[in-house]
């Protein structure tokens, strides 16, 4: 047997479960958006999509929490990441506390979180009300833009770790060196970070943009487990229409049609992020 | 000691105890009775500290089934991903094949797109290959959507070892097949557990949550995180949220102690994968 043979012999096994399971259900899916319940309808779903109100909603949902959420969990996950790069004591105990968010299930953490905020008996606005901050307990997750909030706190509370992780791998790829030169020229802290850490941590940081962002356009497990969308849909992002619409009023042609529409906008999104991404890289 | 390094340890206790907080909190409320857990002012130390919860989880719900079916379908995923990964891997790695790097890129694209879009037409496939409620039904996504993040590590460390050994060892008359399975995995061993722990704790075995949700239809075939989520709140009664708080805690503390022990295999098992592509 030929190497190339044996090659593409080791990849089959691969490529078949990739192109069955995630390759199919992409050109299904484009196909089924242009069909109501099993009939060819040409663009009529999109037509609709393009006047549905609850749609237009979603999609700025979904945005804000994209645009929220992903520059709050970079900026933080750089911040702990320099703060977990030198050495010290304890350090092997403080990195593994902050892994654990992102090694749980999203949604256990949803939940402990709901119950965090719950009106009643929910820690948050007990230690509000000791220190005086509230008065009345406040519903967070009854209220529109609160339990937004809330969402917000969660999420980026369990992705956090997941930028912190790649950014430390990107801060060790940096040479000491550099830091060294610098300093002789009497530098300052800020400085070296702008100078040095900064543009050369920049492909860790699109790496975190990439996985971060298209799984924030996607996001579904924890606003499913703490609002359900709600109060009054206030808190629904796409993932969460498309999922009603095909699972509660079983329209899958129109689910489709927004499938569609997400895929478009996740392909451009990681498009955009590709092409930043292979753009000459700064030298020094 | 300097004013910078108070403001180090402070900073390094506030991340402590932000990252473990929420977590502890649940610990907490999992050994209040029943009255207890509804009680305000909220209590911060249990008054009885009682096991009750746990037990009636077991009680209340197939608790114990779920987690079965969890470890069976993360199991599962975790070997045959490895296994698939690990061929790919070494050819796409090792071997001269034409459109290696379009092949590499495509691979990874998978993992690009957010859950949802691959929902709909795979339910329907789920349905016509009757693997509705099969663990199987699970296991084929998990094993497929885990694998561009275990190529991309695997690929990265068979890159590292020496090409020499390979050409010795075919010098010694071992075929392709043996050189990979008695050679380069063998030595790869390291390589393979992290990668295995990756897909374990990753988005794709123990926490997947909306394909589990939606391809596991009936109560017995359920994982631990679709359990979980559906205890509160939308079920036809409710559970008390101390029940809640001991499931979340029973099905964490393993993930935790993992954690603790491999926590530095995880940042270098990302790390080589995050950023040698």
């Amino acid at each position: 047997m030929t190497e190339e043979k044996f090659g593409i012999l080791l990849i089959v096994p691969a490529l078949c479960l990739l192109a069955v399971i995630a390759l199919y259900p992409i050109v299904r899916s484009f196909h089924l958006s242009f069909t109501e319940s099993g009939e060819f309808v040409g663009l009529s779903n999109f037509v609709s999509i393009f006047h549905d109100e609850r749609f237009r909603d979603a999609s700025l949902t979904t945005l804000l929490f994209f645009s929220i959420s992903v520059p709050l969990e970079l900026i933080l996950g750089i911040g702990v990441a320099l703060l977990l790069q030198g050495k010290f004591k304890g350090r092997g105990i403080v990195r593994a506390a902050h892994l654990i968010p992102w090694a749980l299930p999203t949604v256990v953490m949803a939940i402990a979180w709901k119950w965090i905020f719950n009106d009643a008996y929910g820690v948050f606005n007990d230690i509000l009300l000791r220190l005086g901050i509230i008065r009345e307990p406040i519903a967070w997750l009854g209220l529109p833009g609160k339990a937004f909030f809330c969402i917000i706190v969660a999420e980026v509370w369990k992705c956090v770790p997941f930028v912190t992780i790649i950014i430390l791998a990107g801060l060790q790829s940096i040479p000491r060196e550099l830091y060294e030169a610098l300093s002789v020229d009497g530098a300052g802290y800020w400085q070296r970070f702008r100078l040095i850490t900064l543009p050369l941590l920049r492909p860790a940081i699109l790496v975190a943009l990439i996985f971060r962002g298209t799984q924030a356009l996607g996001v579904f497990d924890s606003i499913w487990v703490m609002t359900g969308g709600g109060p009054a849909g206030s808190t629904e992002p796409i993932s969460l229409y498309i999922y009603s619409t095909v699972f509660r009023y079983l329209n899958i042609g129109y689910a489709s049609s927004m499938v569609t529409i997400a895929f478009l906008f996740s392909l451009l999104f990681a498009c955009i992020v590709y092409f930043v991404l292979t753009r000459r890289p700064v030298e020094y | 000691m300097s004013t910078r390094s108070v403001l180090f340890f402070v900073l390094i206790g506030a991340l402590f105890i932000s990252s473990v907080a929420p977590f502890a909190w649940q610990l907490i409320a999992s050994l209040k009775d029943s009255s207890e857990i509804y009680s305000v002012p909220v209590t911060y130390v249990p008054a009885k500290p009682t096991l009750n919860a746990y037990i009636d989880v077991f009680k209340s719900r197939p608790f114990f089934r779920y987690i079965v079916n969890s470890l069976l379908v993360s199991l599962g995923t975790t070997s045959l991903c490895l296994v698939v990964a690990a061929l790919a891997g070494y050819a796409l790695a090792r071997l001269r094949i034409r459109y290696q790097g379009a092949l590499s890129f495509s691979i990874l694209v998978a993992c690009l797109f957010p859950q949802i879009i691959f929902l709909i037409p795979l339910y329907q496939l789920m349905a016509w290959l009757r693997l509705v409620n099969n663990p199987l039904g699970l296991l084929l996504p998990y094993v497929t959507f885990s694998l561009p993040l275990a190529i991309w590590v695997l690929m990265g460390f068979f890159k590292t070892i020496p090409r020499e050994i390979e050409e010795q060892a075919m010098v010694d008359g071992f075929s392709r097949l043996g050189i990979l399975t008695r050679i380069v995995l063998p030595l790869s061993w390291p390589a393979l557990a992290t990668c295995a722990i990756l897909i374990f704790v990753g988005p794709f075995a123990w926490n997947e949550f909306i394909f589990a949700l939606t391809f596991m239809t009936r109560d017995l075939s359920r994982t631990v995180p679709v359990g979980i989520a559906l205890l509160s709140g939308t079920s036809m009664y409710e559970i008390p949220w101390n029940q809640i708080c001991a499931a979340c805690v029973l099905t964490t503390v393993p993930l935790v102690i993992f954690v603790v022990i491999f926590q530095g295999r995880i940042i270098e098992g990302l790390t080589r994968g995050a950023l040698k592509g």
